[in-house]
């Protein structure tokens, strides 16, 4: 199923994120696409602090992974950097599969590596701060998720 | 403790595989870093540029390559050094596995350093700087105002909130089609725009927070280039580099000099990769006037290195530190616990 939120401001996109965040347990996967200063590191504040985790939640551009360790563990990958699929091995991509919940940014560079079942999440700028997130469900699972959010 | 202590630094925390040997924590015998080594003339193939796991293929390589240029053996090291966080655990382990099995081997003491302590040490290579200092450590990962009391005891003034420093730079050079890495990239592309051309918002927290935001100015300029783009408008690429950089380092430069005088310091050490960034260099050290000394190491030892920490794990261990056998790699290890 496919459902498109739209937020006004950064603020209102992290909120979105908090209420995805309260929906996840370990072993979910959301597969974030959409261009730069889209929202995506916003978005992903939002569900850390949906899921009560209070770290200051920077970008993994340049670590490619941030862990966050509280009462469940967050994985924020970022895949922009990487130049091929070998190299997602290479950083431990499959150790995080289990037992996180695991946000991709960038994630259609590598789609071919992902999960059957995820979340993806496409950002559209629509004006300066005006931006759209199109949710797309392949699953059960999933399609509950995007339900509840939407009510 | 000997005339001549040897540590053996090892650095894997991200990128780069580098080993060190440095003599009585500040005499740099060798920093190799597999990167800038040209290994494909001896061992054939690429250099991979996200090494990760490929720590592991060059690991004993880079070790053997940095005895050789300080002309010593194993035998010779006194400690085993090594980064354990933050940075990517498949990428730490590889270092930590290593330096423990070396370690346990000849019979040497162990000490774990926080990459990010080890930025701040690599000030003290090859001269006889010491604490108390305020360093501003700034790299494409990272952006933290720290308080350096003395050797190991830190006080965090400030951090990011988003974005590191050297990560706005690479994704603004990305948006100008500047390429990569950024920060060289905008720095010399700035030199030819006017700084004052575009006037991009730097983000401002109360009088007494000193944390860095660098999400909204990134956002400012893909907006400006978005309106450009729309009203059929041209982009001048140097001015709007030259704009931009002048609002990231005036909230550098900003909050770096108020921290030095809360603090009431004499120094100012800059660290990590930004810190080659020219006019960050020339605007803190203008801004400093004569109330401050400003002082940055060279440019092999801003970028991520050995030598750092071997040198950050010296201190350390003369701290009377040592780790064992359990030492683990941490993703997010803070540099102001001693675990």
């Amino acid at each position: 199923m496919e459902k498109i939120f739209e937020t006004q401001n950064v603020e209102q996109t992290e909120k979105l994120g908090a209420a995805v965040g309260k929906l996840l347990s370990e072993g979910d996967f959301l597969a974030l696409t959409g261009d730069l200063g889209a929202g995506k590191t916003a978005f992903t504040r939002g569900i850390a602090r949906g899921l009560g985790i209070d770290d200051a939640i920077t970008s993994p551009t340049f670590t490619l992974i941030n862990e966050y360790h509280d009462s469940v563990t967050l994985a924020h990958m970022d895949v922009y950097r990487l130049k091929n699929l070998e190299e997602l091995q290479n950083i431990g991509f499959d150790d995080y599969l289990k037992g996180y919940i695991v946000v991709m940014e960038w994630a259609d560079k590598v789609k071919e590596m992902l999960p059957v079942e995820v979340l993806w999440i496409d950002f559209r700028v629509v004006g300066d701060s005006l931006r759209q997130l199109k949710f797309t469900s392949n699953s059960p699972y999933y399609d509950k998720i995007v339900q509840e959010l939407s009510v | 403790m000997k005339d001549k202590f040897i540590t053996l630094g090892i650095e894997t925390s991200c990128d780069e595989t580098s080993v060190s040997v440095v003599e009585n924590g500040r005499k740099i015998l060798s920093n190799a870093i597999f990167s800038q080594i040209k290994w494909h003339e001896k061992y054939g193939g690429v250099v991979p540029e996200i090494a990760s796991r490929q720590h592991l293929e060059a690991i004993s390589h880079v070790t053997q390559k940095s005895l050789e240029d300080a002309e010593i053996d194993f035998d010779s090291i006194d400690l085993v050094a090594v980064t354990h966080g933050p940075g990517l655990v498949g990428a730490l382990l590889v270092g930590v596995s290593y330096a423990k099995g070396l370690a346990y081997a000849l019979k040497k003491p162990l000490i774990g350093v926080n990459h990010i302590e080890g930025h701040i040490f690599a000030n003290f290579l090859e001269n006889d700087f010491a604490p108390p200092f305020l360093s501003l450590v700034v790299s494409g990962g990272h952006t933290h105002l720290i308080y350096v009391k003395d050797y190991g005891d830190y006080e965090l003034m400030g951090r990011t909130v988003d974005d590191a420093a050297g990560e706005a730079f690479d994704k603004v050079a990305r948006a100008l089609g500047l390429g990569y890495p950024g920060g060289p990239l905008i720095d010399q592309t700035a030199r030819l725009g006017n700084e004052l051309a575009i006037s991009f918002p730097v983000a401002h927290f109360k009088d007494e927070d000193l944390s860095f935001s660098f999400s909204g100015i990134k956002s400012a300029v893909l907006n400006y280039l978005n309106h450009q783009k729309q009203k059929g408008l041209s982009i001048v690429v140097e001015d709007v580099a030259a704009s931009f950089q002048k609002a990231v380092v005036d909230a550098l430069v900003e909050n770096t000099l108020k921290a030095a005088e809360i603090k009431n310091v004499k120094t100012i050490a800059l660290a990590g990769g930004v810190a080659a960034n020219s006019r960050l260099r020339e605007e803190l050290t203008s801004k400093a006037g004569t109330d401050f000394l400003v002082r940055f190491p060279p440019m092999i030892l801003c970028t991520d290195n050995a030598a750092m920490i071997s040198c950050a794990g010296y201190y350390r261990f003369l701290q009377g530190f040592e780790s064992d056998m359990t030492l683990n790699a941490y993703a997010n290890l803070n540099i102001f616990s001693n675990n």
